[in-house]
């Protein structure tokens, strides 16, 4: 009998980068397979592709050993395979059997039939032995419920592989343990199970068969029972190191610090985060996606109330509770989505790039268009902005180039402290070694203090002087010189070594 | 480099794909310019009284309420929001400067009352919209339904007729043959268009409206400055709805009812786009006087104005029409 599903030299790209390369993998049925590895070594990449949400760029999938070609989810659907996405794709309003059964509602010439609706949401959920109220709203219930909402419309959409990304990541310790009992449900119902996860214990005590991904490609298959936290840590890292970092010029032994946060917290992903940075150093916050990192960086910058602690810049205890104050304190932060939160992508590069120093390029109100022209000018010549004039609209360039010209917006401001967060992302690679040249410079040369955020390890260990690492909100490690070592930040950002769970 | 991957990417040098889209806006620049100059030929050739002096300052005063208000509600719209109570602050501000001066105040300070009542009303929006954070559409449409109610209630249904002579000159007199009034509507078009071509303030609206994240975080008090936009947005009601006061002699509660449509529609057909971020006063101005064209040649040509309605509603789609396709090239 063939695997459930099966790749051979499966591919993707995004841009320049390389999600997977040549990727073989098989899925047995009625198992529960698990996928691991770093942030963005691929794990999500391919759930999708075989749930048909993304299509790959070279190789072939099998189903039940017949070859497919998906160009949309609904035809993985067609055939049984479903992804629950780390954004569930609920609509709040309606119910939960509403939910479960959207889109294939029993009606009559158009009218929705309520009995049926109740008799076929049984029928198709024979043995889900879930407790939910059917009538209440999804918006209404917890999370880990959310979820199991999602879970059933995939049952009820009749999947037999169901793909769950990074199903825990938001779930306390007790919803999580409600969830895997699900999984071993689906399991006993002959599902196959492809579960994405960060948490790696949890990997181990639910999977039958673990495959650990590393820059795209596939390290090893193994049985989960011959695998354990620290084998597959170590599977994941070790991974070959790309010269393309500019050399690290260390902040001088008595540089002062600029910055400085005490025990910061806010909202519930950021608890008693301190950490300083000094003139002309750059630190990194690492850690996994949903850490904390982004923030913190946004609590210090007055973007996101802070509920506790205090910033000191040079010193002295500041006020900053908005954005405002971060900016006129000094403070220049590169948001985590360009295009959401840094970027005006209509307007024209010279716009965007003066818009937060307007108030110095004015005369009575008046923009002075003549200064506002030669200074950003002068900017977007130090970023090297190419192919764009001043008057291009933003959307036009690049993702290397969007990310310069916010680059040359925070520079025109002569900040103090700069905070990049994923400075890299969706940047080409020529991009990629332009932007670490101009950390690196502006640390070394101009004396910036520069706080970095990144997914990737290489990017952190190859630009930063210092690693803050952060695991559920906390700064749980600081490493500096050799202790800065892959493995070592991936140890404290796991929690491996020590218990995970207190209780 | 790792020799297993990215050789082979090195970034190709293609035709600057940057040179494309601002060639799409030049289009839509010269679209609503042609059309506007095409009506103004047609109209010339057909409509025999349409290219006379008396005619075109006669299309300049139909158009100046609109004017005044469309051209301060683009700077709304650039700034991501909507005002809809304008034609209620139209009436309101009429009644007010009415009132009062047929109850003893000086014309002058009433006519400066009624103006004033204006901005409050419009920083009252503002306030609602940025610190209640109700949706501009429903604060304004709710502000609006108040204020012609509380006009209403003032005048008790009837015409508030001033007496005294010197309130009408405002709306009649004339400076080198043309209205005063059209003068100022004039003077304040090119006001509102270097406010927001030219200005700090400007550019804080097209930051508010184009990317709002981006516009906090990078320091620019989002609510502020649309508080502003719906001040002056109260305020150029208002003003507009003095002189419409002035002209008649009378304040009275029904008047301008519809006026924030046209406004919008105006706005729309000129090319700013109703998502805000992006836009300009001088294409309200093409807006407001294509529809000022398009009423007077109905006009003139004896048309039946219920047709005029239609095709207002179909220049509008067509407006919308280009713009949102100009927009899912991206």
């Amino acid at each position: 009998m063939p695997p459930h599903v099966s790749l051979r030299q499966i591919s993707k790209r995004f841009g320049g980068a390389h999600a997977l390369r040549a990727v073989d993998l098989d899925i047995e049925r009625g198992s529960i397979h698990g996928l691991v590895g770093e942030n963005g070594a691929g794990k999500s990449t391919l759930g999708k592709i075989i749930t048909g949400v993304i299509q790959a760029d070279a190789g072939t999938l099998e189903v039940d050993g017949r070859r497919v070609h998906y160009r949309a989810p609904r035809e993985a659907l067609d055939d049984g395979l479903a992804i629950i996405a780390q954004e569930l794709s609920l609509v709040p309003q309606l119910t939960v059997l509403e939910n479960v059964l959207l889109g294939q509602e029993p009606n009559r010439a158009g009218v929705l039939d309520a009995r049926r609706l109740r008799r076929r949401f049984e029928e198709r959920l024979e043995g889900m032995r879930f407790e939910l109220p059917l009538n209440a709203p999804v918006g209404t219930l917890r999370l880990a419920d959310q979820q199991k909402v999602e879970i059933m419309r995939a049952v009820a959409r009749q999947a037999r592989l169901i793909v769950m990304d990074e199903p825990t990541a938001s779930l306390t310790p007790d919803e999580r343990a409600r969830l895997f009992e699900t999984v071993r449900h689906l399991k006993g119902d002959g599902t196959t199970v492809v579960f994405v996860s960060h948490a790696l214990h949890d990997v181990l005590d639910l999977s039958d068969t673990v495959t650990i991904l590393r820059d795209g490609q596939v390290v090893r298959t193994a049985p989960a029972a011959e695998e354990t936290v620290e084998s597959l840590v170590n599977a994941m890292i070790g991974r070959s190191f790309d010269a393309s970092f500019p050399p690290k010029r260390p902040p001088a032994p008595d540089a002062p610090v600029i910055f400085e946060a005490r025990k910061v917290s806010a909202g519930a992903l950021v608890r008693d985060v301190s950490f300083s940075v000094r003139a002309g150093e750059i630190v990194a916050l690492a850690g996994l996606i949903g850490s904390g990192r982004s923030e913190v960086a946004r609590a210090v910058f007055g973007a996101d109330p802070r509920t506790g602690g205090s910033i000191h810049l040079d010193g002295e205890e500041v006020r900053i509770r908005s954005p405002r104050d971060g900016v006129r304190r000094g403070l220049a932060m590169l948001p985590e989505s360009r295009k959401d939160q840094g970027l005006m992508m209509m307007s024209p590069v010279s716009h965007n790039v003066s818009l937060a120093c307007l108030e110095t390029l004015q005369r009575f109100g008046v923009v002075r268009t003549r200064e506002e022209a030669k200074r950003v000018r002068a900017e977007i010549e130090r970023v090297d902005v190419r192919g764009a004039g001043m008057a291009t609209a933003v959307r036009s360039l690049s993702g290397g180039n969007q990310q310069k010209v916010l680059f040359a917006k925070w520079l025109l401001r002569r900040p103090r402290l700069l905070i990049a967060d994923e400075p890299t992302r969706g940047v080409d690679v020529g991009a990629k070694r332009a932007i670490y040249e101009l950390l690196a410079g502006l640390a070394a040369d101009e004396g910036l203090g520069v706080i970095v955020i990144s997914s990737e390890l290489e990017e952190v260990l190859g630009l930063a002087h210092r690693v803050i690492v952060m695991r559920e909100g906390r700064a749980v490690g600081e490493l500096e010189g050799d202790d800065m070592t892959e493995e070592r930040i991936l140890r404290l950002a796991f929690g491996t070594g020590a218990r995970r769970h207190a209780a | 480099m790792t020799p297993t991957a990215t050789e082979t990417e090195q970034p190709t040098r293609r035709v600057p794909s940057a040179l494309r889209p601002p060639r799409m806006s030049r289009l839509r620049d010269s679209a609503v310019l042609i059309s506007l100059i095409v009506l103004f030929v047609v109209l010339s050739i057909t409509a025999d009284n349409f290219l006379s002096v008396d005619n075109l300052k006669n299309v300049l005063d139909q158009a100046t309420s609109l004017g005044i208000i469309a051209t301060a509600g683009t700077l709304v719209i650039v700034a991501g929001a909507f005002d809809l109570s304008v034609g209620s602050i139209f009436a309101m501000s009429g009644v007010i400067a009415a009132e009062l001066a047929t109850h003893g105040t000086s014309v002058g300070l009433a006519l400066a009352l009624g103006i004033a009542s204006g901005a409050v009303l419009g920083v009252a929006n503002g306030l609602f919209v940025s610190w209640v954070r109700i949706n501009p559409f429903i604060a304004t449409l709710a502000t609006s339904i108040m204020i012609r109610g509380i006009a209403l209630a003032i005048t008790g249904g009837n015409l508030i007729t001033v007496e005294k002579p010197s309130f009408a000159k405002l709306g009649n007199d004339e400076i080198a043959t043309i209205k005063l009034s059209t003068w100022i509507f004039l003077a304040w078009a090119l006001l509102m268009g270097f406010l927001l071509w030219r200005t700090v303030f400007g550019r804080y609206l097209k930051a508010c409206g184009g990317n709002e994240q981006a516009a906090r975080l990078s320091g620019i008090r989002v609510g502020a400055v649309r508080t502003a936009a719906f001040a002056i947005s109260g305020l150029a009601a208002a003003l507009a709805g003095i002189l419409a006061a002035s002209e008649i002699s009378t304040g009275q509660a029904d008047v301008g009812v519809g006026l924030e449509l046209n406004a919008v529609a105006a706005i729309v057909v000129g090319g700013t786009s109703i998502r805000g971020g992006e836009g300009a006063v001088w294409r309200t101005m093409v807006g407001v006087l294509l529809l000022a064209l398009i009423g007077n040649g109905f006009n003139l040509l004896s048309i039946d104005s219920v047709y005029q309605q239609v095709v207002y509603g179909g220049i509008i789609l067509l407006a919308a029409g280009v713009d949102a396709r100009l927009r899912r090239r991206d």
